[in-house]
């Protein structure tokens, strides 16, 4: 069948994981993003900052093949998504996982279950009993206690939510892990601890890590890149200190304002 | 192109200082462990080692599987590379003595348990619909008071929406409905050359019975699921919290509003549904029976009594408050989550339709016995 067998992929690819390339996204009228590239390197936490309604979530959709561009490539581990079929780009889907913004668990199973919904899609033959514990070491793995995981999503905080959306992002080994705002909605203690969280894994697992986020502290925190989208595109890419150099006034407002100061570390 | 994976596997070896040892080869990865897990765990004990140095690609599936196989077996894991013991040293500092799913309870507890829920909630739920009723009547005499506070363009909006935007479905239903009783009532009362008293028939149940009965089952899955559903929506985005802080009642501004539009529009619906029932059934007895439509209207005004009329618009009010309350009720009874709104909602349907068609059994004895037949 033509268009219909899946692509391979090249484990040891080291090019750019993700690599978008005049992308253009519009609503209407209303045009998100114009021309706009960006490159994430493999193993770096990019952060993706923006004010809001810069278009980040429809990035990352863009990305992820739940919004279809107007024009422009997506290329992920080196193979172009758009215009393929979900039976072409399902070994591509498999290496990724998304934590979205609500957490977005299946309210009508258990953290555990939401776990093993992935690993029972993509690997339907694996062993019943080992699906469990594979399940119930992610959920371990994310930081929730044991006794999280026959819990449902409507009897866990925000800051459980959102880790249990990491466990279900992680549920297939992924290479490449992207989190929408995952520190949005969280205490400062709930937020740092997500952050030490997301560089660990990333660290053990070897993850590349695509992060949208407001929160300064995660900039200065964990990531290793900031990526920032204004004029429907990103108008820039680099360290916090590269970025700083620059002169673009809304750099300069986001990370020399009044909030942005207070999370730079205290030079010494 | 096939995905280039090695599948993993194991062999049982001895090694030259006799120690028994299983050497895994390929990929451990969640994509190539295939069989193994079960073969493991179906493994006869005796195994000392786990040389993991064929081992390719290693994920944390693979790590899992292997510390697990270690602790099982009280084998040593040997041979692994530095990404292998260190996704092995993560994935065991972590202890997964939990359930999938909280435990099952003892079946005939938990038949005991659902019989004893479902009495309260029956229990609690009525007495919730009384007491929301006496809030809305409090809410009602303050109104009254302060005729100045109500909102006559919220009220006034629920008008158009449960009254003028139900005439088309209404009718249409009515009108099959007549056409049907009428239809029926003439192929039974032919048997005995009583064709006529179809007419009888068509006036007396749509006025009576059928026409406020119908026209609250059709409002309730219209209006009062709407009720249930706007309410519980407002009640999960945090709403009706707001509108108490500003000091809104939420009863007066949301609840009056549906419960007037529901008790003024019930019985205008119902005398119309009513009236186009009869005008179905009139048109069927003009193609079928050759009765002309002035004989018809004018049998109709001898053989229904005005009491008729009367029992239906009683009635009417009655249901609509019923509709109401339960739609209302149920909404702001949401908490959690959206998948309580749709419970909630399918509540108020079935409640409102169930003490609709209770109350309608108790009108019919009430009027029989004050004469009203």
């Amino acid at each position: 069948m033509i268009g219909e067998t899946p692509l391979a992929y090249d484990p040891q690819f080291e090019g750019p994981i993700i690599c978008v390339k005049g992308l253009r996204n519009s609503f209407g009228d209303f045009v998100v993003h114009e021309d706009l590239d960006l490159d994430v390197r493999k193993g770096e936490i990019l952060g993706v900052v923006g004010g809001s309604g810069t278009g980040k979530s429809v990035l990352m959709r863009s990305i992820i093949g739940l919004q279809k561009p107007d024009e422009g490539d997506v290329k992920v581990f080196g193979e172009s998504l758009l215009g393929r079929s979900d039976a072409e780009t399902v070994e591509i889907r498999k290496r990724w996982g998304v934590l979205f913004q609500g957490g977005a668990l299946f309210s009508t199973l258990t953290v555990a279950e939401n776990v093993m919904v992935p690993i029972r899609e993509f690997y339907p033959k694996m062993d019943r009993e080992f699906r469990r514990e594979v399940a119930k070491y992610k959920v371990c793995l994310s930081g929730l206690p044991p006794d999280a995981a026959p819990k449902y999503p409507s009897e866990l905080s925000g800051g459980m939510k959102k880790r249990a959306g990491i466990a279900r992002a992680l549920a297939l080994d992924p290479e490449l892990l992207f989190l929408d705002e995952p520190t949005a909605g969280l205490d400062p203690i709930g937020a740092a601890a997500f952050d030490s969280l997301t560089r660990e894994l990333q660290q053990t697992l070897g993850l590349t890590v695509f992060l949208i986020t407001h929160d300064l502290d995660t900039l200065h925190a964990i990531c290793d890149r900031v990526a920032v989208l204004a004029d429907r595109k990103v108008i820039a890419v680099g360290t916090i200190d590269e970025l700083l150099a620059m002169d673009h006034p809304w750099i300069q407002e986001y990370f020399n304002g009044p909030r942005g100061r207070m999370a730079a570390p205290k030079q010494g | 192109m096939q995905v280039m994976t090695n599948a993993s596997d194991f062999v049982e070896e001895t090694t030259a200082d006799g120690v028994t040892a299983l050497r895994f080869s390929g990929d451990l990865s969640i994509a190539s462990i295939g069989n193994v897990p079960e073969r493991l765990s179906e493994y006869p004990g005796g195994i000392q080692q786990l040389n993991l140095a064929d081992v390719g690609y290693i994920d944390t599936v693979g790590a899992w599987l292997i510390h697990r196989t270690a602790r099982n077996m009280g084998a040593e894991i040997v041979g692994g590379d530095d990404e292998a013991t260190r996704l092995i040293a993560a994935v065991s500092s972590v202890d997964p003595a939990a359930d999938v799913r909280p435990d099952p309870p003892n079946p005939v507890l938990r038949v005991l348990n659902e019989i004893g829920e479902a009495t309260t909630l029956a229990f609690t739920t009525l007495a919730g619909l009384v007491g929301f009723f006496g809030s809305i009547m409090l809410a009602l005499f303050n109104l009254l008071r302060h005729p100045g506070q109500i909102r006559w363009n919220a009220v006034i909006q629920r008008f158009d929406v449960v009254g003028v935007r139900a005439l088309g479905i209404v009718g249409l239903m009515s009108f099959l409905i007549g056409l049907v009783i009428a239809q029926q009532g003439a192929v039974q009362l032919r048997q005995f050359g009583a064709e006529v008293f179809t007419v009888n028939l068509v006036g007396r149940l749509t006025l009576r019975e059928l026409g406020v009965l119908m026209t609250a089952i059709m409002v309730a899955g219209r209006s009062g699921s709407a009720f249930a559903a706007q309410i519980g929506t407002m009640r999960l985005t945090e709403e009706i919290d707001a509108m108490r802080t500003i000091g809104v009642s939420p009863v007066e501004a949301l609840v009056l509003p549906r419960f007037l539009a529901a008790i003024i529009m019930l019985p205008l619906l119902g005398f119309y549904a009513s009236v186009v029932a009869i005008i179905g059934g009139g048109l069927l007895s003009w193609v079928e029976l050759d009765i002309p439509p002035a004989t018809f209207f004018s049998r109709i005004r001898e053989v229904v009594p005005i009491t008729d009329v009367y029992v239906g618009l009683a009635k009417a009010p009655v249901f609509g408050a019923i509709i109401a309350i339960c739609g209302c009720y149920q909404g702001m009874q949401v908490k959690g989550s959206a998948e309580d709104v749709g419970r909630r909602t399918t509540a108020a349907v079935v409640q409102a339709i169930f003490l609709v068609i209770v109350l309608d059994a108790f009108f019919a004895v009430f009027f029989t016995w004050i004469g009203w037949s």
